[in-house]
């Protein structure tokens, strides 16, 4: 029995592996485009240029050093937890590229996985060129985390992803309802954007607002990986059960929504 | 021509209105950005610091005139300049260019999308809350300085836009450059003065954030000597100039899809 089960895992991680390798060698040739994606990707230095700026009492007491540092590790954790699975979904949707997909013994699910983990690969050498400019241009800002707070960093940024793209992949679902869904995805970019700790550390917050933050899944996918990378004390206990909770949380839920909006779908022309 | 474009909106208005649930978004999305915005300059401001110079309600017109550009931005510029780069893709900038219109003006005002307007009218509000809390009069002389500054940071970001669109000739794969670009714009959320030296000289030259958001935020407040505003006239006409030039040498490498 468990030898079956053994070797049907090891056939599905095969086709995963195989499906992942085919996208990485599709995202290798958009290599252009994928550097652009991540120079757009600059605002947490944009926000590390003006809290450095700020003559406030608050940016003193946090320490100008340990600022840097947690808005460098922002833009790397920001780097590799890009989504953007609404955008491509619609697409296909609307082209009718998914009634095929549908057909493949797999879920589509996973080849949307495969190609943003394939473009994270893809985005690793030009991450660490921009590492590089950046540390040429503030070089006293430059750390190497312990190598227990990256391995744990590294994990983090993983489970960051996931429940960021489970949260897209979810609403996702609704571009079986209507043919401009991906406008929603301009509405979950807002808490992203304000409650994660991307414009700003956690610690500066009021008290009510960090309170309300911490009941979103945003801090753990941005300020609880920046937190670790940049070598502050963070329990990794309470991020890590936040983080593994939304996981599972999430997960169920896209099971079940999958399951009740595929019954919805009616390809073109049905 | 006017004629033209009017005909042109008004066929582009009756389709985006097919799409109201678009409204709710659009409206939400506003605020919630607004929202945050006014947070994070909240939480600049805790414990009575000033950012580089500048008084909360006056970076309040700050992100009036960023709200401002945002509307120019989601009714005009996104809609259609993001599709110049479609056109080149799927070879249809050949109908464009057979058209008997001038086809810069056609790719620039084909379409225009009511979705502006919440952030135009958030934008106007934001502008008078700044000012009537900062106690300023405006004066006839402020006004001619502030809409010429207004109008030329629309040139400025219009040309600016149409610039980096034109390069796709070129590179085809470059189109997501506008979100480069969009992302940077962000920085003008904030006073010019806020930012590093460094940072600074290249928001004024490279990347003129400071004429698309501090100079006419400063005109309204008064603060502005003219020769700025002059600077600023300068500055967008001449890049609105480029423009028109740069889309006419592009023009000469455009080979159409299939030669």
């Amino acid at each position: 029995m468990l030898t079956i089960y053994l070797k049907k895992l090891f056939q599905f991680s095969r086709i995963i592996f195989s499906l992942f390798s085919s996208q990485y060698a599709l995202m290798l040739e958009y290599r252009a485009e994928i550097t652009l994606w991540a120079v757009s990707g600059l605002l947490p230095l944009i926000m590390l240029a003006l809290w450095t700026g700020i003559e406030n009492p608050l940016v003193n007491y946090l320490e100008l050093n340990y600022l840097k540092r947690y808005f460098i590790s922002a833009f790397i954790v920001r780097q590799f937890t890009a989504v953007w699975v609404m955008i491509t979904f619609e697409e296909d949707h609307l082209d009718g590229k998914l009634s095929p997909y549908l057909l493949q013994p797999i879920t589509p699910f996973w080849r949307y996985v495969t190609s943003h983990l394939a473009e994270q690969f893809t985005r690793i050498p030009i991450v660490v060129i921009m590492l590089i400019i950046i540390f040429s241009i503030i070089p006293y800002s430059f750390w190497l985390p312990s190598l227990s707070s990256l391995i744990f960093g590294i994990i983090a940024i993983m489970l960051a992803f996931w429940v960021r793209f489970l949260l897209h992949w979810i609403f996702c679902m609704c571009c079986f309802y209507n043919d401009r869904a991906s406008a929603i995805e301009r509405l979950l970019l807002i808490p992203y954007l304000f409650l994660s700790g991307l414009v700003a550390p956690l610690e500066t917050f009021p008290e009510i607002i960090k309170k309300i933050a911490y009941i979103t899944p945003y801090p753990y996918i941005m300020s609880f990986p920046a937190r670790l990378l940049s070598g502050q004390d963070v329990s990794l206990f309470l991020g890590f059960t936040g983080l593994i909770g939304w996981f599972i949380l999430l997960f169920s839920i896209s099971i079940i929504t999958w399951k009740i909006a595929i019954r919805h779908y009616s390809a073109m022309g049905a | 021509m006017l004629n033209i474009i009017y005909t042109f909106w008004i066929t582009s208005i009756a389709s985006e209105l097919e799409y109201r649930l678009n409204v709710i978004v659009e409206i939400i999305s506003l605020i919630g950005n607004i929202a945050g915005t006014i947070f994070t300059l909240f939480l600049f401001y805790q414990q009575g610091s000033n950012v580089g110079g500048w008084d909360f309600y006056s970076s309040l017109i700050i992100v009036g005139i960023y709200t401002l550009l945002e509307a120019l931005t989601i009714s005009i510029l996104h809609p259609n300049l993001s599709q110049i780069v479609k056109h080149i893709q799927d070879g249809t900038l050949d109908y464009v260019l057979l058209k008997p219109i001038n086809s810069q003006l056609w790719l620039s005002l084909r379409k225009i999308s009511p979705w502006g307007m919440p952030s135009f009218i958030a934008g106007v509000i934001l502008i008078f809350v700044g000012l009537s809390k900062n106690n300023i009069i405006i004066g006839n002389l402020e006004i001619i300085y502030a809409i010429t500054a207004i109008c030329s940071s629309f040139i400025l970001l219009y040309s600016i836009w149409f610039i980096l669109a034109t390069t796709s000739i070129w590179f085809v794969k470059v189109w997501n450059i506008n979100e480069v670009l969009r992302s940077t714009l962000v920085a003008g959320r904030y006073p010019l003065t806020a930012y590093p030296p460094s940072l600074r000289t290249i928001f004024t030259f490279v990347f003129p954030i400071a004429f698309l958001t501090t100079v006419p935020a400063q005109a309204l407040i008064g603060t502005s000597g003219h020769q700025n505003i002059l600077l600023s006239l300068v500055f967008s006409i001449s890049l609105f100039i480029i423009s028109i030039l740069f889309w006419k040498y592009a023009l000469r490498f455009y080979t159409s899809a299939s030669s």
